[in-house]
Formats: structure tokens, C-alpha cells, sequence
């Protein structure tokens, strides 16, 4: 089926590096699949829809972190030794946490209030700098600073508990109104 | 029958190797078997012309009824004839909001409810299985034989443990599924192959008990599902009840018999039924205690009392297209699939949302059914040329386990796409400690009190080392139905720790093993020539497949593990040419296990994925 020996880059013929070509991704997940995925394999043997389900979920991780930015910078990094979330270093600089912690409570007001446009506001804010620190993390790893990288994952994975947080809050909110 | 069976004019008249595949809609209300004849999907009706199946089970003293001959004795005998089984699947008595709706005699047994009918005490496995049956006769009737393959739809939003359910429902049925399939994707697959769509897809599938909205992306022959979400207990059933509930208030009604409950809820369906073609529906009934009922249901007041129901739908419709990252004008298309969906005001809160008039050119009851048949047809191997497209789908809700506190730490995200593996390192906690647990949840949120638990896991005969220096692997599987498998190693010593699984729903193995003795008991001979070809098939390609991964990895074993899986192949190899079924089967499973360590290191050389060594607070 696939080479288990292959990181994902490899596994899906790409160069190992921040930008990614997103059709090429495309066109290459789609082609692996076509030939590990479990139901094209439906009547086979037991020891080679196995090997499918294996091959097709590894493919299926693959293609899920080389599509996400994050995911992607966490993986380069991992790939050069470097484990970004490793729990027992949890440190992010003290104005970046307090920033977050006014945004929570910004949310918590929206939410007594009942302001969903608030929310929503919130919640693209808080993309609008994950999406900057993207784009550092892609000019950080490409230059080789990868202690700057491993900050900026850490943050960007802080950025996305905090969305998706919020964007609990504003379902919740809707689930009420409804 | 027999005409159905003649209306084959484009058959060869040489019978080629042609599967008998089917797909089935198992529904809240009512469930439909299809198939693809001459290359197209098509509803196998009943002898009288009838294309859908009442999901209505009555346990009659001397035998089971199913579907229309069910629904004709529900009103004189409700608590024996089983209405909307599929709310209960893999549900427990205090999961169903409000149980006092059915009339039966619920028996709280741990994890899945039962129901009390004179024909003993009956899990809402065995009564889906019993539907299935007939589901599965009319394929056989039809097809001219014994069903190769078949593929069950689920909704999306279906947990594992209703999923499980549903597979072992369909095991019980002696059905052999080839694959679960997410229902808005059947309709999907339908719609899409029908028009050769392209493009960004939402599926708005309101059935008789769930809700489900699914966002796809079709291209190049890919069904890829980018999100899904909805509501497993909301459907027509609970536009249903709104009306019933009127009709009492209407009519000031006071309590009801059992009876009359489900004479009123007919009445309540075809109100229902009526306002979609029309401003106002009567309401006519006459009660046991003789009193009249003499009702007159306006549009009007319908939108009023379902208007809450309606937007229910919404909050899962606004999640999945975030999930997806799109926006409601990103969306191409809209199908409409159940029907509840036709429904007026549905179609015009859809329209209102999506900002275009849904597509509807399928019928919204059948479109299941047809994508479900196209795909048991591709699976079983009858693709034809140009057949060449792929179904990608998700899991709908993140899979966890439980940590310190109480808390749920996500492995998998909803929506990731399946099939899907995650390992995560734990470490022990005390000196010696030799065994821990594992509580496996799902659901979005935080504390474990408020998602389902799924299943306890015991990993035992971990070796004694001090507290923190084992390193246990826990590989997390979802396969291509969604659902979930666990395995386990400790990484210093490679033990295999052993698994001891505790479903906290459902049933147990031994307990699907009697239901199938009970049911099985006269379908075994007619499968041993199909079963020996199909063991020598499987034989030739395990062969094949463990020598080319003991070229590539074959340094993962030990010699001594080597020896024992070449002593396997070398079994295989001579059993393959014997012609004794019993003893290929005996000896492929030998050499299924023993190339599953090979397997199984394998894919931990592949999920590369570490997470941080954690303990477990739950130390055994």
C-alpha cells in the first residue's frame, strides 16, 4: 500500500517546506486514497483491508496536518527534533496570555450581554492574528529560527483553544435563542 | 414477483459474475431496500407496488409482524408493536427524552433500554434485526438468491454506539454489510452521480427521528465530506407529537389510553401529511371511551407550535458550515433529503437560510435507499467502467478519554476524516503498578459527566517498573464506519497489554453470539461452497500481502516471531490447496494473527505521533 518509512511530505511528493502547493496536496491525497481506502478493498482479505485502513488513515493524517498551517509548523518541527508542545515546557510570554485572558472575559460580557454580533467580531479577530503569525511562522521556519517557530506554534495552538472557546459561547447563545 | 423478476430485458443471457448487492435505508419511520439493475439504482417494491417498509414491529403470540401488517394492529395493540425503534438504538432509558411518549413496558438494562412485548423482553437490536429480515428477504426474493453484499445507512450523526447497534442489528440479520454509510452521504452519492455534479453540496436530511447536515465537496469523482453535525433524536416524529399535543389541548382531552395515544398520533401524521399540499387538514376520530374528536388544523397554527423544531435545525446547520469554514453563499447546491423535508415550512427556512430554492428532484424518501444501493453495487466489486469514484466521510463527534478531574482530553476531533488512527503515550503512576483504565468518551464537551461514555478499558500485564518508566501506547482506530477499535502496548518491554473491553452501551459479544444462535439456527449449509472459495481468494492475497510487508519491515519482528509467521504462511500455503473450507478457515486465521503484530508495528512506525507521557488518575 503506502511506505510507512515516508514523512508526509514525502508520502505525498512535495518538498519539505512551510508553503505548500494546495492543488498538488489535493491531487496527490486524492490519488492515494483512491488506492488505500478501506472500500476499495471491500472484498478482500482480512490481512489486506487491514493494510488499507492503515494506509488510508496514515494518509488521512497526513493530508489533515500538512493542510493546516499549524499543524504543518508543528510538524516541521518535529521533523527537525523539536517536539513544540512538549508539556513539560507550558511557558508563552506574559503579555501574549494576558491579552487572551481580556479576550475570554470580553466574551464572557458578550455572552451576559447577549451580543452575538460581539462574538462573532471576536472570533475574527482572533483569526486575523493567527493568520499573521502564520505567515511569521512560514518567514521563521524558512529561515531556520526554530526556537522563534516553536514560540509561534505554541501560541497559534493557544489562538485556536481561544476560538474555538468563543465560538462555544456563540452556540450556545444561538442554541438559546433558537 | 414473477413479473418483477422477467423485467429484465437488457440481463445477458449468460449469468456473468454478478454480486447480489444491496442498500438499505433502516428508518425511523419507514425503510427501503434497492438495487442497481441495468446500471441504475432502483427501490425493490413490495407485491403490491409498495417501495417502503413501516418500520412497525408487532410481536404477535405466535410470530412477528413487520410493516404494513404491523402498522394495521398498532392502535389495538400498542404496547406489542414497536414504533421508532431506531430512537432507541443504543440508547438507555434515561437518554430518551421523554420515554412516557411510547406506550411500552421499557426494561432499563444497563447500557441499551429493552421493551417488554409477549414475546419476552426484546432489545432494539433484535427489533431492527427484525425488520431487516424483511428487508433482506425482499432482496433475495427479487435478486434470485442469497445477498452478497449490502450496505446499511446510519445517520451521520449517529454516535459508536448506535452505530454499533446498527452493525450488530444487521449481524443478527445474517446481512452481510460490507460497509455502514452516513445517510445525507448516500443521498449525496445519489444526487451527485445522477446530475454529475461538481462543486460545494449541503445535504439537509430531516428523517422520521433525526437531523442531519452534511457539507461536501464533489470533485473528480471524490465525495469528500468536510463537515457534518445534527441532531440524533429530532425528526417528523417530534412535528408528530406537536400535533398530537394540540389535538389533546384542542379537544381538552384528559389522559389517554395507550390505544387512543396512537390512534390520535396517526391522526396527528396525517394532518401533517395534508397541510403539505394544503391551508388546512381535519382532524376526525372517534376514541374508545366513544367521545368524538373533531378537529380542524390550520397552517397557520401548525408553523406556530413546530416553529421551535424548525429552527432547532439551524444551530447544527450554522456549526457544520463553520467546521467547513464556509459561509451559507459559499454553498452550490442544497439537497433535501427525508421526508420531513417536505414540509412547507422546511423547504422555505432552507431556501431563507441558503439564500437559493433546494434541490428536490429526488424523492426525498427514496434518494437514501438509491445512494446506499449504489454503493453496495461498487463495493461487492460490480463497478462498471467509469465507476471510479471514492466516498470520503467523517467522524461527527470528537472522540476522547478521560483525565485528572474529570475532564475529557480529545484524541480525535470531530470531523476528521476516517478512518483515522491516534496514539497517545500514558505512563504508570505508582512503583509496580501493572494494570490502569481507560475511559473512552464521546462528544464535544468538557467534563465527562456531559459526553457519552463509550467504553472502559483495562490494560492489564503491563510489567512492574517504577512509577513513570513505562511507557504505554494506546492506538486509537476508527474505521471507515466510524467506528472504534483500542489496542495497546507497553513500548520499553513491547508487552502487549491485554484489553479488557467493558461497552458502557449496548450489548455484550456473548450476548450478539446468542441472539445469533437463536436466529441462525437453520441458515448455515448454502454458504459452505461460497465460504471455500472466498477463504481461497482471501488465502492467495494474505499471502501476498504479509510477503511484500516482510520485505519492506520484516526487521520488526524477532527471530523468534519471524519463525512463528513463516510456520503460519507455510500452513496456509498447504491448507490453500486441501479443499476443506474448515481447515483453510482455521489456518487463515492463524496466519491473520500471526501477522498482526507485523501489522500492528507497522502502523505505530507510522502514527508518528507522541504525545506527551501523561498518567492516568484512574490507577486500578
Amino acid at each position: 500500500m503506502i511506505d510507512f518509512t515516508r514523512n508526509h511530505f514525502e508520502l505525498f511528493g512535495l518538498p519539505r517546506a512551510f508553503a505548500v502547493d494546495t492543488d498538488a496536496l489535493e491531487s496527490a491525497y486524492r490519488a492515494l486514497q483512491h488506492d488505500t481506502h478501506p472500500d476499495r478493498h471491500a472484498h478482500a482479505g482480512d490481512a489486506e483491508r487491514r493494510a488499507a485502513l492503515q494506509s488510508s488513515a496514515r494518509v488521512n493524517e497526513a493530508y489533515r496536518t500538512l493542510r493546516n498551517p499549524v499543524e504543518r509548523g508543528r510538524y516541521l518541527l518535529a521533523l527537525a527534533g523539536i517536539d513544540a508542545l512538549d508539556e513539560t515546557d507550558t511557558s508563552l510570554p506574559l503579555p501574549f496570555l494576558e491579552a487572551q485572558l481580556e479576550r475570554r472575559e470580553a466574551a464572557d460580557e458578550a455572552r451576559e450581554a447577549g451580543d452575538l454580533p460581539a462574538l462573532d467580531a471576536l472570533v475574527a479577530s482572533i483569526r486575523a492574528e493567527a493568520r499573521q503569525r502564520e505567515a511569521a511562522l512560514g518567514v521563521a521556519l524558512d529561515a531556520g529560527r526554530l526556537p522563534e517557530a516553536r514560540g509561534l506554534v505554541r501560541e497559534l495552538t493557544f489562538l485556536q483553544k481561544v476560538a474555538a472557546d468563543v465560538e462555544a459561547i456563540a452556540d450556545a447563545l444561538v442554541d438559546e435563542a433558537g | 414477483m414473477a413479473l418483477l423478476q422477467i423485467a429484465e430485458p437488457d440481463a445477458p443471457p449468460v449469468a456473468r459474475e454478478r454480486k447480489r448487492a444491496i442498500g438499505i435505508d433502516l428508518g425511523t419511520t419507514h425503510s427501503l431496500v434497492a438495487t442497481v439493475r441495468n446500471g441504475l439504482p432502483v427501490v425493490l417494491a413490495d407485491d403490491d407496488g409498495r417501495p417502503l417498509v413501516p418500520s412497525v414491529v408487532r410481536y404477535r403470540g405466535d410470530g412477528v409482524d413487520v410493516g404494513y401488517a404491523a402498522v394495521a394492529q398498532q392502535s389495538r395493540d400498542p404496547e406489542n408493536t414497536i414504533v421508532s425503534v431506531k430512537r432507541m438504538m443504543g440508547r438507555g432509558l434515561a437518554d430518551l427524552d421523554d420515554d412516557r411518549r411510547f406506550p411500552y413496558q421499557f426494561v432499563d438494562a444497563p447500557g441499551m433500554v429493552r421493551i417488554a412485548t409477549r414475546a419476552g423482553i426484546k432489545s432494539p437490536v433484535e427489533v431492527s434485526a427484525d425488520i431487516l429480515r424483511v428487508l433482506k428477504a425482499r432482496g433475495e426474493a427479487q435478486l434470485g438468491g442469497p445477498i452478497d453484499a449490502a450496505v446499511v445507512t446510519v445517520p451521520a450523526y449517529f454516535d459508536d454506539a448506535q452505530r454499533q447497534a446498527t452493525k450488530d442489528a444487521a449481524r443478527l440479520a445474517g446481512l452481510p454489510v460490507l460497509r455502514l454509510l452516513n445517510e445525507p452521504t448516500a443521498a449525496a452519492v445519489a444526487y451527485g452521480l445522477d446530475n454529475a455534479s461538481r462543486g460545494t453540496f449541503a445535504v439537509f436530511d430531516l428523517g422520521g427521528g433525526t437531523f442531519d447536515i452534511s457539507i461536501l465537496r464533489l470533485t473528480r469523482g471524490v465525495f469528500e465530506v468536510l463537515a457534518t453535525n445534527g441532531d440524533a433524536a429530532l425528526g417528523g416524529d417530534d412535528f408528530d407529537h406537536r400535533v398530537f399535543c394540540w389535538i389533546i389541548e384542542d379537544a381538552k382531552l384528559p389522559p389517554l389510553s395507550p390505544a387512543d395515544a396512537r390512534l390520535l398520533l396517526g391522526k396527528a401524521r396525517e394532518a401533517k401529511e395534508m397541510l403539505t399540499g394544503h391551508a388546512e387538514a381535519p382532524i376526525v376520530a372517534t376514541l374508545s371511551t366513544g367521545q368524538k374528536i373533531h378537529a380542524t388544523l390550520t397552517a397557520e397554527t401548525f408553523t406556530a407550535i413546530t416553529r421551535t423544531l424548525v429552527q432547532k435545525t439551524l444551530g447544527p446547520v450554522r456549526r457544520a458550515l463553520r467546521d467547513a469554514r464556509l459561509a451559507p453563499a459559499d454553498i452550490d447546491g442544497v439537497v433535501l433529503v427525508g421526508g420531513a423535508t417536505r414540509m412547507r415550512e422546511i423547504r422555505r427556512t432552507v431556501a431563507e437560510f441558503f439564500g437559493q430554492p433546494p434541490l428536490t428532484n429526488l424523492n426525498p424518501d427514496e434518494v437514501v435507499a438509491l445512494g446506499a444501493a449504489v454503493q453496495a453495487n461498487a463495493l461487492a466489486g460490480n463497478r462498471a467502467e467509469g465507476d471510479d469514484w471514492l466516498l470520503l466521510d467523517v467522524i461527527p463527534l470528537s472522540l476522547g478519554v478521560e483525565t485528572m478531574g474529570g475532564l475529557v482530553e480529545k484524541i480525535i476531533p470531530r470531523n476528521a476524516t476516517i478512518p483515522i488512527a491516534r496514539a497517545q503515550e500514558f505512563t504508570t503512576f505508582k512503583d509496580g503498578q501493572t494494570a490502569m483504565a481507560i475511559h473512552v468518551v464521546q462528544g464535544e464537551r468538557e467534563k465527562v459527566s456531559d459526553v457519552r461514555s463509550l467504553a472502559r478499558f483495562e490494560l492489564r500485564g503491563i510489567p512492574p517498573m517504577a512509577a513513570g518508566a513505562a511507557r504505554i501506547r494506546v492506538t486509537y482506530n476508527v474505521d471507515a464506519d466510524g467506528l472504534l477499535s483500542v489496542t495497546a502496548r507497553e513500548e520499553a518491554s513491547g508487552i502487549e497489554a491485554s484489553i479488557a473491553v467493558k461497552p458502557s452501551y449496548g450489548l455484550s459479544d456473548d450476548e450478539v453470539a446468542r441472539m445469533l444462535q437463536d436466529a441462525n439456527a437453520h441458515a448455515a449449509d448454502d454458504a459452505r461452497a461460497r465460504a471455500l472459495a472466498e477463504a481461497q481468494v482471501e488465502a492467495d492475497q494474505l499471502l501476498e500481502v504479509t510477503r511484500a510487508a516482510l520485505a519492506a519491515d520484516g526487521d520488526l519482528l524477532d527471530a523468534t516471531e519471524r519463525a512463528a509467521l513463516d510456520a503460519a504462511l507455510r500452513m496456509l500455503a498447504a491448507a490453500r490447496g486441501t479443499g476443506d473450507a474448515d481447515a483453510l478457515r482455521s489456518a487463515l486465521d492463524a496466519a491473520n494473527r500471526a501477522s498482526g503484530t507485523l501489522a500492528q508495528r507497522r502502523m505505530d512506525r507510522g502514527v508518528q505521533r507522541a504525545l506527551a507521557g501523561k498518567s492516568i488518575d484512574q490507577v486500578v
